[in-house]
This record gives C-alpha cells, structure tokens and sequence, in this order.
C-alpha cells in the first residue's frame, strides 16, 4: 500500500471491526439472545445442542441486523440526542449506507440461515420480527405517535417465540404468554428512561409521552401499565411456563415493581429535578432486573422438569 | 525488515481485515458443523413412504 492510499481516505470515515460490531447493538443483543434461549429450552421439546446454539446465534443476528437498520434510518436523530451521538454513524465512523448494507445483508442470511437449520415457522417470525422493528416502529410508529414504544415494543417480545418456534416448529399459549410478559413490560421500561432523558428527545423531535403529554400523564401510564405488567405476570405463574419458583420471583419482583411505579406516580417535577430523577432511575434499573428475574425463573422450572421438580 | 513507522489507518484496517476474515471462518464452521449433524440425523433422507413409491 502506498502512502498516496493513506493520504486520500485518511478524513473519510475508516471504521475498525468493532465499529460495525457497535452497530447491531450488542446491549441489545444480549437481551435477545436471553429471551430466546429461555424460550427454546422451556419448550418441550429437545433440540440439539449445535442446532440450539445456531437458531440463537441467527436470532441474534437477525436482532443485530434489526438494530443495523435502525441506525441507518436514525442516523439524524441520533446526531443530536446526548444517548446516542456516539454511535458509528452519527460519529462518522460507518457511512449510513454501510449501516444499510451490513443491516439488509445481515437481515437476509439470518433468515435463510435459521429457515436452513431449524424450521419455516421460526424463520418466518424471526423475518417479521425484523420488518416490524425496522419498517413499523423506527420507519413508521417512532417518529408519529407517543404510543412508539407501545406497538413497537412487540418486535423486542418476538424472540422467546422463536426460540419456542425453534424447539416446537409453531406457536402456543405459552410462547405467547412469554410474549406478552416483554410487550407489557416495554413501556413502563422506556418510560421510566424518557421521564429523566427527555431533553433528549424534545431535541430530536422524537413524539415519546414525555415530550407530547408531559411528564405528568407519563407518570400515569407507567403505573396503569406496571398494574396491568403485574397482573399478567403473577397470573403466568399459573399456567404451564410457571411454577413454585416463578412465582416466588413473580411476587416478590411485583411487589418491588408495582412499588417503584406507585413512588413515581406519587412525585411530582420538583421532588424529581430535586434528586436528579433518583426514583425513576432506581426504577429503569429494576426493570432490567426484573425481566431477567421472570425469564430466568421460567428457565429454571424447565430445568427442574425433568426430575419432577419444575412446573405445577 | 522494515523502517517505516505503520500508521493508525494500516492497524485499523489490520483488525478489521482479521475481524471480517475470523467471522466468515466461523461461518464456515457453522455451515459445516450444521451439515453433519443433520446428516448424521438423517435429516435429508426422503421419507419412507417416496422411498417405497419410488422402488
């Protein structure tokens, strides 16, 4: 390579390897790939073990891939919120068209490699899953409505259903009641994460609760949703995904959630700017907590099935 | 033996090329890994009715 190589793309962007690993969103990555192996392995049926590591490597490619897309779409609004600005493209590390390519690339070979290993059904939602977090929610819902988070939580609920896709090669009550934990559980979430980064959002003109209705009505709807969260989530317990130790977890993790909502509900903006939005922080760290908790306790009775031990 | 100093461009893309070529050795190991098993499985074999209706 000759120096003239250096001096012509030295101030274009020249992204290194973990640049384009940043832009599938590894955070979010491993929430799916949690999720989905909770779903896998809780279905009643066995997979191999080198088949159940493939289906989860290509759900979690196809989530990243998702997430690739969402970067190239976003890229504006990225630039100007604080959270995001560093990302690969509004960094001018990966050219937006990079983002698209790697993103529609990724999206087609997680696809067609999840169809080839497992079945049509699993590959099938793991495709919608991607149309729905790309097109309808960061095309579509993101920048239209307060109610993003709400409708396009359903492309984060997705992945517990492939992996039991995977396993069963269709979908049942239980996968959907999987399904419904994460989709109630998204936006009391995002909520609690817009009441202390709004500015952000106003700034990029991005319609959440928080920046249409105020902070006020966001503070209602957490607690209306952890109610409603709570409900389905203690009542799971008694169907086939539960059992003693999800219930234990579903209680206890309840009492604590349905507790950080109330103490949010009850604040007004003075109390919150006063300690710099120390409840509602404390609360989008519990919800963190508290999806892994459900997930793992899930995990856990079927685990335990097979001595006699998990489920009712 | 050389005396000229690499630039930061030369070792970033070092590591992107390494990157890019041990993720597509790994996708060869996966396709290769998911071959067998199902071979060994006998996934690919046609069902055994189109085995009788075909002899």
């Amino acid at each position: 390579m000759s120096d003239a190589t250096i001096n012509t793309t030295v101030n274009q962007p020249e992204a290194g390897f973990g640049d384009y690993v940043a832009l599938l969103k590894p955070r979010v990555m491993s929430l799916v790939v949690f999720t989905a192996a909770v779903g896998l392995l809780a279905a009643p049926v066995a997979v191999h073990p080198f088949i159940a590591f493939c289906a989860i490597l290509f759900i979690a490619i196809g989530a990243g891939a998702s997430g690739a897309l969402n970067m190239w779409w976003d890229a504006d609004i990225d630039r100007v919120m604080k959270r995001t600005a560093r990302r690969p493209v509004p960094a001018g590390k990966v050219t937006a068209q990079e983002a698209l390519a790697l993103g529609a690339t990724l999206s087609v070979m997680a696809v067609v490699m999840l169809w080839l290993a497992t079945n049509w059904v699993a590959a099938a939602i793991l495709a919608f899953t991607i149309f729905f977090y790309a097109v309808v929610y960061t095309m579509w819902l993101k920048r239209w409505t307060p109610q993003n988070i709400v409708i396009g939580g359903a492309s984060g609920a997705f992945p517990p259903m492939i992996g039991w896709a995977v396993a069963t090669g269709g979908v049942s009550v239980e996968s959907v009641l999987m399904f419904a934990l994460i989709f109630m559980w998204t936006p009391p979430h995002f909520w609690s994460l817009a009441l202390f980064m709004n500015s952000d959002y106003q700034k990029a003109g991005v319609p959440m609760l928080t920046v249409t209705h105020g902070r006020r009505v966001t503070r209602n709807h957490i607690f209306c949703y952890t109610l409603l969260l709570a409900a389905l989530a203690i009542g799971a317990g008694f169907t086939a995904i539960g059992g003693p130790i999800y219930l234990a977890v579903a209680v206890v993790l309840n009492a604590m959630f349905v507790l950080g909502a109330w103490r949010i509900w009850r604040r007004d903006e003075a109390c919150a700017d006063a300690d710099g939005f120390a409840t509602e922080k404390k609360f989008f760290r519990l919800s963190l907590l508290y999806l892994f908790a459900h997930f793992g306790a899930i995990l856990a009775e079927a685990a335990l099935r097979p001595w006699g031990l998990g489920g009712w | 033996m050389s005396f000229r100093e690499e630039h930061e461009l030369h070792g970033r893309r070092k590591g992107r090329n390494i990157g890019v070529g041990l993720t597509l050795a790994a996708f060869i190991v996966i396709v290769f890994g998911l071959t067998v098993v199902k071979v060994t499985r006998g996934d690919f074999e046609p069902p055994r009715g189109q085995q009788v209706e075909g002899n």
